[in-house]
């Protein structure tokens, strides 16, 4: 936690990650843990939400440590796979680790990490507050600890939001994502299907270790094509959008240039980058995570 | 004296036959596993009035939420006029409720509205599934055969049975007209159609009338016995399936308890198991299998789930995997689920289960009895194509939970079968060995916050 100043570029200070068993050595309990998940240890791409986020967490001066070394897969792939067995083994394991340390109470980035700590570890002796990076990123701002100034602004730029299944109909978290997009005073829209009514990514319920079953489309590349469609303005297109009945809306001209899709889910990263490659519009549309647009924002993020 | 003798006779015969199959359901629901759903009155009362009663589900869908208002509020309102007939028909009296002077008008008048506007609503619906090309959620191979003819087998009982009201009202309207008499009650539907009937004399009305209200009251009596075979029993079933559905969030699977155990023993040498369940002879109750395979091995709640499905798709309509070409449609998993519980245990009068084929990617079944709910109906290709995204739960006016049937055979090919498709069990493997997914070093976990940098902030 303590800043030291890096020889390299003197406007950076490194950071350095406090684990609950270094706190542990030393008499103390973090008030909050950051259950980073193995998306957030282990894909590339959702590392740096990882940073991002753990930027935001020193740069409000959050009392917070990760698990580390002795973090182990919640067991939500196990468990929607079917194999309850593997899913209790980690659950417990998880269970007893934070229970030995004290822990009270859990942030992460991951909404399957969110919803399985959250609903399924109660009942195996595990009961923690649980909160969502979007809901502990909206608590953030409301309270005026993140400014969202200073740094990379997103004034009037166009931005869809998709919603993970497991953060939205799973525990019905629709307006923290919202909110904490509110606060970049960009030009927010919205695909025709969302929140309740939202299109899954293509990857929950372990769908993101198999391939898929035979079929006419690829999920996240439905989903990507309805959210380049709502971004470009072009969503009158899908006025006879399968799976839901919506207004007809107005037909407007809008640039894909610089336009993001924001996700708060590493499953759904991957499938919406995967989508907007396919669809060759990496080169204008860029996939973010909420902690990513804050920790940009709030100038803290390089 | 003859008639209310009949008549009595008939409502019994009606009644009797009504709940011996309301029994055989009974019976086919309770076959499946213990589920406690008890408790939490409150939360369950006002769940049940207003996604029940209220019909809150269905606004997501203005056209038909509208439509099926009607049709639902006729349904409700028109009952009063069925106790009327009733009575009359037991007692011999002719409009007994007559005497609420106008309160009965307005009841009648209500009526007449409500049953001219089902008959538009009707017409929607009828076209609705048969236009060509047909609503998509119409349409699939689980909507072939018996459950297309029972759509409109229900339509069209619809239809007679508002005809036969307006010519049971306007016949007597005419009957008292020629008599000089003034029929009490408003009809501002029959008092129009009355006017077409052929004046012919007093005798020929009478018999007219009597020949509408014996149509009327028996079509209603066979429409309740035909329920049990019909995807239109949720009309009964919709109240206590709401009422037991789920208070928890829809991303809490169920916790299987007797793995519970065998993990607390695996880490815990000093936890003591519970004595497994005891026959009354004292000899140990059959292990139940991990997950299910039939459709005893599912929740009873799931079995009332089957039960209370009206067949309408929504589900299955914004299903992903379906959306996008997969075998798996929630619908059918459903309609499995009731067709085989029929097939196995007590099946209604008229049974004409779903027999797949080429289309569904179906083995020819060839014994029945063995052809279980999982592999016999339900392919794990469509059970493997499940995102468990919740969207069929979510959509579903009435709250049947595909998802949780899906998860308990997914659990069974698993558990019991270790027959989850390879790249899974590479998973399972990865989580075992490695702690994560995919094949990473536990030992690299915490390298995300290796070089970690934030610039400074001057407003710190």
């Amino acid at each position: 936690m303590t800043p030291t100043s890096s020889p390299a570029a003197p406007t950076k200070r490194q950071l350095t990650v406090p684990t609950v068993a270094d706190l542990a050595a030393q008499g103390k309990v973090p008030e909050i843990l950051f259950w980073v998940g193995c998306a957030g240890a282990f894909d590339d791409r959702y590392k740096r939400v990882t940073r991002a986020f753990a930027r935001i967490l020193e740069h409000v001066g959050t009392d917070y440590a990760v698990l580390g070394l002795e973090e182990s897969c919640t067991g939500d792939p196990a468990k929607r796979a079917g194999n309850e067995f593997l899913f209790q083994m980690q659950a417990m394991q998880n269970i007893t680790t934070m229970n030995g340390y004290g822990i009270k109470k859990i942030v992460t980035a991951c909404p399957h990490c969110f919803n399985t700590i959250k609903n399924e570890y109660p009942a195996l002796g595990g009961e923690y507050e649980v909160i969502h990076h979007s809901t502990y990123l909206q608590q953030l701002i409301n309270e005026g600890k993140v400014a969202v100034s200073g740094g990379e602004s997103f004034k009037g730029r166009r931005i869809t939001f998709h919603d993970s299944c497991y953060l939205g109909r799973a525990n019905n978290i629709y307006e923290a994502p919202r909110d904490v997009l509110a606060a970049l005073d960009a030009d927010l829209v919205e695909m025709k299907r969302s929140k309740a009514n939202g299109l899954c990514c293509g990857a929950g319920g372990a769908q993101m270790w198999k391939e898929s079953e035979p079929g006419t489309k690829e999920i996240n590349i439905e989903r990507t094509e309805e959210a380049l469609a709502t971004l470009s303005g072009q969503a009158a297109a899908l006025d006879n959008l399968r799976g839901v009945e919506t207004e007809r809306s107005t037909p407007s001209e809008h640039s894909l240039q610089g336009a993001i899709i924001a996700v708060s889910c590493p499953f759904c990263m991957t499938m919406m980058s995967d989508g907007v490659k396919n669809k060759e519009q990496e080169a204008n549309v860029q996939v973010f995570d909420l902690a990513e647009l804050i920790a940009s924002a709030e100038g803290i993020n390089r | 004296m003859l008639q209310p003798i009949l008549f009595a006779l008939l409502l019994l015969a009606a009644f009797g036959l009504f709940a011996w199959q309301v029994q055989k359901i009974r019976a086919n629901i309770l076959v499946g596993r213990d589920r406690d759903a008890s408790g939490h009155a409150a939360e369950r009362f006002t769940k049940t009035l207003l996604v029940a009663f209220g019909q809150q589900k269905m606004f997501k869908r203005l056209t038909p939420a509208f439509l099926h208002l009607i049709v639902y509020v006729g349904f409700i309102v028109i009952n009063v006029e069925v106790i009327e007939i009733i009575i009359d028909g037991l007692f011999g009296t002719h409009r007994f409720l007559r005497f609420l002077g106008p309160v009965y008008s307005a009841l009648m008048a209500t009526n007449e509205v409500l049953a001219a506007l089902v008959l538009i609503a009707v017409a929607a619906f009828w076209w609705r599934r048969n236009h060509n090309p047909p609503l998509r959620r119409f349409t699939g191979p689980e909507l072939r055969m018996w459950p297309k003819l029972d759509a409109n087998i229900i339509l069209y009982i619809e239809v007679a049975l508002m005809l036969a009201l307006f010519f049971m009202n306007s016949a007597d309207i005419r009957l008292h007209q020629m008599e000089g008499k003034e029929l009490p009650g408003a009809f501002p539907v029959s008092h129009f159609l009355a006017n077409l009937l052929p004046a012919t004399s007093v005798a020929t009305l009478e018999v007219m009338e009597r020949a509408a209200w014996w149509v009327h009251i028996t079509g209603i009596l066979l429409f309740l016995n035909y329920l049990p075979s019909s995807k239109h029993f949720h009309i009964i079933l919709a109240f206590p399936n709401v009422w037991y559905s789920r208070l928890v969030p829809q991303g809490q699977f169920s916790n299987v308890e007797s793995i519970t155990h065998e993990v607390k023993a695996m880490m815990d040498p000093s936890y003591a198991v519970p004595a497994p369940a005891t026959n009354p002879d004292g000899s140990a109750v059959a292990p139940t299998p991990f997950g299910a395979k039939d459709v005893e091995d599912l929740p009873w709640t799931a079995l009332m789930n089957s039960y209370s499905c009206t067949e309408c798709g929504r589900c299955t309509s914004v299903c992903p995997a379906n959306l996008t070409g997969k075998l798996l449609s929630p619908r059918k998993i459903i309609m499995d689920t009731r067709d085989r519980v029929e097939e196995k245990y007590n099946s209604p009068l008229i049974f004409h289960p779903n027999v797949y084929g080429e289309e569904a990617k179906h083995e020819p079944v060839t014994d029945l009895m063995s052809a279980t709910l999982l592999r016999g109906k339900v392919t794990p290709e469509e059970l493997w194509a499940c995102t468990t995204c919740n969207a069929c739960v979510e959509s579903c006016p009435v709250n049947i939970n595909p998802l949780e049937s899906i998860i308990e055979m997914r659990r069974f090919l698993v558990l019991e079968e270790s027959a989850a498709p390879n790249s899974l069990n590479v998973m399972f493997s990865n989580i075992e060995n490695n702690g994560a997914p995919w094949a990473f070093s536990p030992s690299d976990r915490l390298n995300w916050a290796d070089e970690l940098y934030a610039a400074e902030k001057a407003t710190v």
